[in-house]
């Protein structure tokens, strides 16, 4: 453990990707404590420039709501679809990824096509379709989002166990008769689990983007405000208010920024031989 | 090849059929029941309509009757009424379908040419400042919600500097003659495609460098080195051909999430493509359009899969003795 903070720390991408993650959550989790301004609340004239008023640091919407709010309240929205949705994709793609690659043959076949099959889809329509079908909220974008990010995992974990299941060790555990979900969970997914961290932070980072996406296009939960919802609720007035639109786009990008340089720095503390030999 | 080219026709088949009975389902999901929400889409919403509505499209029949019914309906190209538009779902797709495939086919080529071009650059000189700079700048637009990126666009060549039209596809009411029209289509073109591209831009450059860095170390680069060839020639003709080989894969992976793109870019620049018409019946909650939206896309991704894996046989003969 100790060894993998110390080479998380030694790669510069890892600790910048660090300190916004950090930054990002604990404006996710203090900031709404510190200003309580209500993102969805009038609190100044329509169209207030930034860096006007230092009580409405970011300016106002074009219905007087105080940007900076929405961009506070919006980190909880996006940390939380994309930690969430990403949670629920390991949940369905590890067991489908360990049970194909431990059976093999026929249980493998049947598996890796029906994974196949939701690579195949096209996903962000699939997710547009799902989330219009579905109503708008907070769980059904949660839930579609996850839909169409598991196939990955499932690959991924297909391709580790089928290596690791030939290994001596897994052999001695069957030769000592312990039952099949022990050995994939006890012996088999532990030894499995590091290039699915690294493919688990590329992923929160694909979701907040897709949540940013389906939400831009109208389908966010419409009680919660969001980054996407933001923009593309400033996307008609560009012309005559950019930082309505620039401000919770450049949140977004940090925010994805930062989770893809951790899922570099956590490939470079968790594969070392690997990143090694890619310089 | 050819028994290739069959075999990956018919499992595209059975892809598609099992994307068609998922669409089926999907249109059980939506709220209400179909007929009621057609005949208030219709506008009348009476007992007599309903009921004849319910006749019409087999939905007083069980439900493998009404599968089948919907799978012959999607096999013979119709895909359904949209009371929406008034009018067939296929025609409105039919429509719109070639501005689509304009932006997303252009967008692929510049996506393409420049990220190899920077992936190879950056490759070349790694270590350097000039591989930095294409990693920082590959890194950012990787991390950029594409919808962000196209209202940039605008705000800086349609509103700050007056370059480049914000939307469309054409200048409304201008009836060009012959080539201006083309040069017109194109200035129109220009920041959808550049938008759209830039992302995938930004993952072929990173797949590029990495794959020109691993392939750079194998042995046949070292031979090649000892017979002499010179450097721009091995890296030509030795490591960027086989560097291109996981391009060619992620092409294929992305098709999914370029007709994703589109449907974002074309609602930013209103251009009138089939993403732009899956927006709007998503605005109208328009299911039928949105499924028949659904499946061409679906449709779509399919048949450029099968050509990127065409593709790959082509520049990996490898392949073909593995088989």
């Amino acid at each position: 453990m100790k060894q993998f903070w110390t080479s998380m720390l030694r790669s510069p991408s890892g600790v910048i990707g660090l300190i916004i993650l950090l930054l990002a959550i604990s404006i996710a989790v203090f900031g709404p404590l510190l200003f309580p301004n209500s993102p969805w609340r009038m609190v100044q004239r329509p169209f207030l420039p930034p860096f006007t008023l230092s009580t409405v640091p970011l300016g106002t919407d074009a219905l007087g709501r105080d940007v900076f709010a929405g961009m506070i309240f919006g980190a909880r929205v996006s940390l939380l679809v994309g930690l969430i949705s990403t949670l629920a994709a390991l949940v369905v793609g590890i067991p489908i990824g360990a049970m194909a690659g431990y059976f093999g043959g026929k249980v493998d076949d049947a598996l890796m096509r029906f994974t196949e099959f939701f690579q195949t889809i096209p996903s962000f329509a699939l997710a547009i379709v799902l989330v219009a079908i579905l109503q708008p909220s907070i769980y059904s974008i949660v839930a579609s989002i996850a839909v169409v990010s598991w196939p990955p995992v499932a690959r991924l974990v297909r391709g580790e166990v089928l290596s690791l299941r030939t290994r001596e060790y897994v052999q001695a555990a069957v030769v000592t008769g312990q039952s099949h979900s022990w050995i994939i969970l006890r012996e088999i997914l532990p030894n499995a689990l590091s290039p699915v961290i690294v493919l688990a932070s590329l992923m929160v980072a694909t979701a907040i983007l897709l949540e940013s996406s389906l939400s831009f296009l109208g389908l966010g939960d419409p009680n919660l405000i969001s980054w996407g919802y933001m923009v593309g609720a400033g996307r008609t007035v560009i012309r005559q208010a950019w930082w309505i639109t620039v401000f919770p786009g450049v949140a977004i990008l940090i925010s994805v920024l930062g989770l893809n340089l951790i899922g570099e720095g956590l490939n470079d503390a968790l594969n070392p031989r690997l990143s090694r030999e890619g310089r | 090849m050819l028994s290739f080219v069959a075999q990956r026709v018919l499992k595209g088949v059975i892809v598609l059929l099992a994307i068609v009975v998922l669409n089926f389902f999907l249109i059980r999901l939506a709220p209400g029941d179909p007929a009621v929400v057609m005949a208030g889409e219709a506008g009348a919403s009476d007992q007599i309509f309903v009921q004849q509505l319910r006749e019409k499209f087999g939905l007083d029949k069980p439900l493998p009757e009404q599968l089948f019914i919907y799978v012959k309906g999607i096999a013979t190209l119709d895909l359904g009424f949209s009371f929406r538009q008034q009018a067939p779902v296929a025609k409105l797709i039919a429509e719109r379908l070639p501005a689509t495939l304009l932006l997303t086919l252009t967008a692929f080529a510049i996506s393409l040419a420049l990220g190899v071009l920077f992936g190879t650059f950056a490759a070349g000189f790694a270590g350097t400042f000039l591989d930095t700079g294409i990693t920082i700048f590959a890194l950012i637009f990787y991390a950029t919600p594409i919808f962000w990126v196209a209202l940039m666009g605008i705000l800086l060549f349609s509103v700050t500097v007056d370059w480049l039209p914000s939307f469309g596809y054409e200048t409304v009411g201008a009836n060009l003659p012959g080539f201006a029209h083309v040069i017109d289509v194109a200035k129109h073109l220009i920041m959808p495609a550049m938008t759209l591209g830039l992302f995938f831009m930004a993952t072929y450059t990173r797949m590029t460098r990495a794959s020109m860095l691993e392939v750079k170390r194998l042995d046949f680069v070292k031979t090649a080195r000892a017979k002499g060839l010179s450097d721009s020639v091995i890296q030509r003709r030795h490591v960027l051909r086989n560097a291109l080989l996981p391009v060619v894969t992620l092409a294929g992976v992305h098709a999914g999430t370029l007709i994703g793109g589109a449907v974002i870019t074309e609602t930013v620049f209103a251009w009138p493509g089939i993403g732009r018409l899956m927006y709007d019946a998503l605005l109208q909650r328009d299911y039928n359009l949105l499924l028949g939206v659904f499946v061409t896309c679906s449709v779509m991704v399919l048949i450029f899969n099968l050509i990127t894996d065409l593709v790959y046989r082509l520049v990996d003969p490898r392949i073909e003795f593995a088989s």
